[in-house]
Formats: structure tokens, C-alpha cells, sequence
């Protein structure tokens, strides 16, 4: 019979390598995380993306597992995000008759943001001396991650640093919106909620929905028309912005 | 249920094909969303009382259900960044101050923008009115 240590080491060999494991340890990462948010009073700090993102990520990185194994059980939770965008039809269904009335605000909000958030990112960087292939990584950050990376690879960017880029994005923003919308006393749930989608896209979103549901109904629409404005864009403005910062 | 995640995913099935036929610069599931709002408001229209007809029971279940654990959908993603920690780190000043500062700036024009323009777009719209009514009162009591 093989002593404990050594089976315990075949064991772990065995879970860490099977999806179960990844999927259970997700699922199971979330729940503690938002208890932790729970308890914290749904502090917009104790953010649970943030709080399991720090958790799964400190265990890949100290147990040497790969994204590709993790991925492998984390999938099956990643696919649902697909339906989860459809659902979003039933929220704003439901509150269109807000959505009617705040069209020509929404039209306005929509291309300003959109714009600051592509050119404030892209001259920040290029200011603080960030290489071209970074900037145009950085510049779809605030659009959902499918829509960022194609931009990224069609305007000299690296794909898979834009994702990166675009959670990075997605997780301060949630983090940030409510406190910075309290601190500047816009109490419009509209307002804000479109605001989160636009900047922050699905991580705004699900913030959004946390706090009120016509905050999330408007966040779910500023994402996907973000998306689309951003796409046209970006094109036409990067290259002018990076012949600007003598790139 | 189950016919509430068929339709989800149906949705989903035809927003793809649509976006790679008409090669829209949009993820399939968000053309997805546009099918399920077309379906809604088309089986919705007319309540007799003008109002729209409620999201049938099951469904409303299934999507209220996803939307609620939204953040826990996003997290494989984010993990995701492990991959990229060298670079991340040997550029993780500049790369930090940009992404807080243009998020920070997009959050405020975007919600400050928003809450201008429905303002001056309220106030238009209620002026009219207001000065019919004004009009009236200054000819009853002249």
C-alpha cells in the first residue's frame, strides 16, 4: 500500500486535471465570495468577480495549472454567458416605456462616451510612453470581450491582451461606479445604469443589476449599442490618434 | 424550463447565423437579444388596455435567474488574465493609471451627458404646455 502523502499526490494529479474539479472550484469560489460581499454590505470594494477572480487566480498560479485546464471545467459556466445576453431582451422589454422616453439623451450619451472612453485610454497610454501594439490593445477596452478582441486584431492589437484589458476595465468600473455616481449626486437609475454598460459592459451590467433593475435594463443597452458604435469607430479614429502621439 | 432554454438558445442559434451572413460587427448573442425583443413585443401588443403583455411565467423565471448571477458568468473570463501576468506586470503602471482614468472619465460624461440632455429634452418638451397654459390664465384674469 502507497503511503498517504503519495496517494494524496495522485489524487490532487487526478482533480486537478479534471473538469469537475475547475467547475466545482468556480462555482464553489463564488458562493464564498458573495457571501464575503454579503456580509460587507454589498461594499462596492467586496465586488464578487473581483474577490473569486483573486482567489481562482492565486490558486492557477500556485499550483502551476494551466488556463487551459482550468477552462477546461470552467466552460460550462463561461456557455451560459451567451443565453444570459439574450435574457437581457426581457429587462429592457420591460421597462421600454422608460427606454422610449430617454431616447434622445441616450443617443447623445451614447456617442460622447463612447468616444471618451476610446481616445482618453489610447492618449493616456501613449502619454505615459505604452508601446503601439498595447494601445491599440487598450483602445475597445470598454466593449464586451467577443467585439474588443476582433477590433484588437483588426486595428494592430494583441487579441488576447485585450481581454485581459477589457476584465481589467470591467471589474474597476464596477467597483467604482456607484461610489463615484453618489459622489457626483446622480440619482438617476437610467443615467447610471447606462453609464456601467457603456464603460464597464457585462461586469457593469451585472453591477448594475445588483443595484436596481432599470439600472440593469439600461446598462443591458448601452453594452450592445457600445459595442456596435465602438466597432465603427475605432477604425477611423486610432490611426489618427496614434499618428498624434508620433507613434 | 426546458422550452424557456430552447427559445434562449434558439435566439442565440439565429443571432449567430445572422450576424455571420449579414457580417454585422456584433457578437451573435447580441443579436440574439434583438430576436427575443422582436418575439416579446410581437406577442405583446395588444392587452386590450394598451399596456404590453407580460414576459411569459417560465421564461421570466429562466432570465431573471441568469441575470441575477450575471457577475458569476463573467468570472471564467476574468481568470483568464493569469495568462498575461508578465506582460501585465512589467507595463502595470502605465497600463493601471490608463484604464482607471478613461474608465473613471467615461463613466462621468457618459452618465453627466445623459443626465443633461434628458434635462434640456424634459424642459422642452414642457414648456409648451406650460405657456398655453400660462396664455389661458392671463386671458381669464386680464
Amino acid at each position: 500500500m502507497t503511503a498517504f502523502p503519495e496517494r494524496a499526490g495522485e489524487i490532487w494529479v487526478y482533480l486537478s486535471a479534471n473538469p469537475l474539479f475547475w467547475l466545482t472550484a468556480v462555482l464553489a469560489t463564488y458562493l464564498v465570495a458573495d457571501r464575503i460581499a454579503e456580509t460587507c454590505h454589498r461594499h462596492p470594494l467586496a465586488n464578487p468577480v473581483l474577490i473569486s477572480t483573486a482567489i481562482l487566480a492565486t490558486l492557477l498560479l500556485s499550483t502551476h495549472t494551466s488556463y487551459q485546464t482550468f477552462f477546461d471545467g470552467a466552460q460550462f459556466v463561461h456557455f451560459l454567458l451567451g443565453p444570459a445576453t439574450v435574457a437581457l431582451a426581457v429587462p429592457l422589454y420591460r421597462n421600454l416605456g422608460r427606454v422610449r422616453e430617454t431616447l434622445v439623451p441616450m443617443s447623445c450619451a451614447l456617442l460622447i462616451g463612447s468616444l471618451t472612453a476610446i481616445v482618453s485610454v489610447v492618449l493616456i497610454g501613449g502619454l505615459l510612453g505604452l508601446p503601439v501594439a498595447i494601445l491599440a490593445s487598450l483602445a475597445p477596452k470598454s466593449v464586451t470581450t467577443p467585439i474588443a478582441m476582433s477590433l484588437a486584431k483588426a486595428n494592430g492589437g494583441i487579441p488576447a491582451l485585450t481581454a485581459a484589458f477589457v476584465m481589467l476595465t470591467g471589474i474597476f468600473g464596477a467597483v467604482i461606479v456607484t461610489p463615484l455616481m453618489n459622489a457626483l449626486r446622480i440619482h438617476d437609475f437610467a443615467a447610471r445604469g447606462f453609464a456601467a454598460g457603456l464603460s464597464a459592459h457585462g461586469l457593469g451590467t451585472a453591477r448594475a443589476f445588483q443595484v436596481d433593475p432599470l439600472a440593469g435594463a439600461f446598462a443591458g443597452i448601452a453594452l450592445g449599442l457600445n459595442g456596435a458604435v465602438t466597432a465603427i469607430v475605432t477604425p477611423l479614429i486610432l490611426p489618427p490618434l496614434l499618428h498624434l502621439l508620433g507613434a | 424550463m426546458i422550452a424557456a432554454i430552447t427559445g434562449l438558445l434558439f435566439c442565440q442559434l439565429l443571432g449567430e447565423v445572422l450576424v455571420r451572413v449579414l457580417m454585422l460587427p456584433l457578437p451573435g448573442p447580441v443579436a440574439g437579444l434583438a430576436f427575443l425583443f422582436a418575439f416579446l413585443s410581437l406577442r405583446g401588443r395588444d392587452q386590450g388596455d394598451g399596456r404590453p403583455a407580460p414576459v411569459p411565467l417560465e421564461l421570466a423565471k429562466v432570465c431573471d435567474t441568469l441575470l441575477r448571477s450575471l457577475s458569476l458568468l463573467f468570472i471564467p473570463a476574468a481568470v483568464g488574465v493569469v495568462q498575461y501576468i508578465g506582460l501585465l506586470r512589467s507595463y502595470a503602471g502605465p497600463i493601471a493609471i490608463a484604464i482607471v482614468i478613461s474608465t473613471t472619465l467615461a463613466l462621468i460624461v457618459t452618465a453627466g451627458t445623459f443626465r443633461l440632455v434628458s434635462r434640456l429634452h424634459a424642459f422642452r418638451r414642457k414648456t409648451p404646455p406650460e405657456n398655453i397654459e400660462a396664455a389661458l390664465d392671463e386671458a381669464r384674469h386680464p
